[in-house]
């Protein structure tokens, strides 16, 4: 995308910094933790940014105190997927929140080539848009 | 230890020399080891070792801090002792000292036992360990009776792999997590025997002593100032006579068979009340009286109520 350009995949907070450091992530981590959010580690190589649901890497942690727990969880998704994007939610299940008030990406592949932008001609001159990773020109598990 | 030396004017301190007992001071080591001999009794071995214990830390401490030593020490322990002789209550109070001198990030104490850590079928016992760990992870994992974790007679037991997953974390991740494990002495010199990685993994292994009976009368007395209650003169000697007892019995458990004695006296203090009939005063809410201790069925049925002492 034009306004991206170091090419990189800017989705989730921090997403336009350079990439966040193993003790910046912790950090990052105990601020929910303090707040008893559920933290949770998903991971996916279809970036589109309509894909919502990730696959999650394990189960949501509940009751921890500490980011030491989590972060080993995180080394261990990055070494089962180290091409992947990885990224990690915070879950606020207090009612009236229900959803997720933290989610930041911890990995992404090396090359990412970014998005194709397609335009369908529609009547009276009307275009649609569609965008689609080149990525996902492959099948799964082959991309990145 | 700090408040003897602390007193005398300290003599002119040459330029970079470290004060060891303002370092004491600063951290509120010195206030937890004094709650320590405040709100425990008995136990003098054990609160030597945790004195012990903490000089070591702090000196390691300074060490670090100048750039002497950057390896961190062994922080697992192993308590053995009787049951009901203070191993958990002290494992909280190590926790806090821990945190205090900055060896734990987080002041917390998970205790966990067998059924926690051992799955029941395959591919069932490390999840569940990691999950334990996880929960523990910047403080204290405390393992009760930690020498269920391996069952000889069973070769097909899971426990060995939570053993295994358990020694792996504790020499890799030394900086995220303390282990300390619990049990009575001889099951758990069985259980080093037989695990020898654990025993080289643990730093310090500390000895709890049974309490005397004049200790036990202390503690129960303790105890029950703590829920605003006291003892007549006449159920304090009865309460002696009561520990010289119960220590005969089967399933004499310290520290816990005087709480459940105290538990059940005081059923019968309110049993005594209602039916008394007479008006009560509020100094007769809080008194426990001879008759109530000596309601015990530990003073009128012999050896008999073995099956029952838990509760008696």
């Amino acid at each position: 995308m034009m306004s991206n350009t170091g090419n990189r995949v800017t989705q989730g907070q921090f997403s336009f910094l350079p990439d966040l450091t193993d003790d910046q992530i912790k950090a990052q981590i105990l601020y929910a933790l303090k707040h008893n959010w559920a933290v949770s580690v998903e991971y996916t190589d279809d970036i589109h940014p309509r894909n919502t649901y990730w696959e999650m890497y394990g189960n949501p942690m509940f009751d921890l105190k500490d980011p030491a727990g989590i972060m080993q969880e995180i080394n261990e998704c990055r070494k089962t997927f180290p091409r992947h994007y990885i990224r990690v939610t915070a879950f606020d299940s207090t009612k009236g929140w229900e959803s997720p008030r933290m989610s930041y990406l911890v990995n992404r592949p090396a090359n990412e080539p970014g998005f194709l932008l397609e335009r369908q001609e529609r009547n009276g001159r009307a275009v649609g848009y569609t965008i689609r990773p080149y990525a996902t020109l492959k099948p799964e598990g082959e991309r990145y | 230890m700090a408040e003897a030396t602390t007193e005398t004017p300290a003599p002119v301190r040459p330029k970079g020399a470290i004060d060891l007992n303002q370092m004491l001071k600063d951290s509120g080591v010195a206030e937890v080891l004094a709650e320590l001999d405040r709100e425990l009794i008995g136990l003098a071995p054990v609160k030597k070792r945790i004195r012990e214990t903490a000089a070591l830390l702090m000196v390691d401490k300074a060490r670090r801090d100048l750039g002497l030593d950057n390896s961190p020490p062994t922080l697992h322990m192993s308590f053995t002792g009787n049951p009901g002789t203070g191993k958990t209550t002290v494992a909280l109070r190590m926790a806090d000292l821990l945190h205090r001198l900055g060896y734990i990030r987080q002041n917390h104490l998970v205790t966990v036992t067998r059924d926690d850590l051992v799955g029941q079928y395959i591919g069932h016992t490390a999840p569940k360990t990691k999950e334990a760990l996880k929960k523990a992870m910047g403080g204290v994992l405390f393992i009760d009776e930690a020498y269920y974790l391996y069952r000889p007679e069973n070769e097909r037991d899971y426990g060995q792999e939570a053993i295994e997953i358990l020694l792996q974390v504790m020499e890799n991740q030394r900086d995220d997590l303390v282990v300390i494990v619990a049990g009575y002495a001889d099951r758990m010199a069985r259980f080093f025997d037989s695990n020898p990685g654990f025993r080289s993994r643990i730093g310090s292994h500390i000895d709890f002593p049974d309490y005397s009976d004049t200790e036990l009368l202390q503690i129960s007395e303790l105890m029950l100032k703590e829920q605003n209650y006291h003892l007549s003169p006449e159920a304090k000697t009865a309460m002696a006579e009561y520990v010289a007892l119960r220590r005969q019995q089967p399933h004499f458990a310290n520290a816990r068979s005087v709480r459940n004695a105290l538990d059940r006296a005081r059923l019968r203090q309110a049993n005594r009340l209602f039916e008394s009939n007479k008006p009560i005063m509020p100094e007769d809410l809080s008194t426990l009286e001879a008759d109530d201790i000596l309601g015990s069925r530990v003073f009128h049925s012999g050896g008999e109520v073995a099956g029952q002492t838990a509760r008696s």
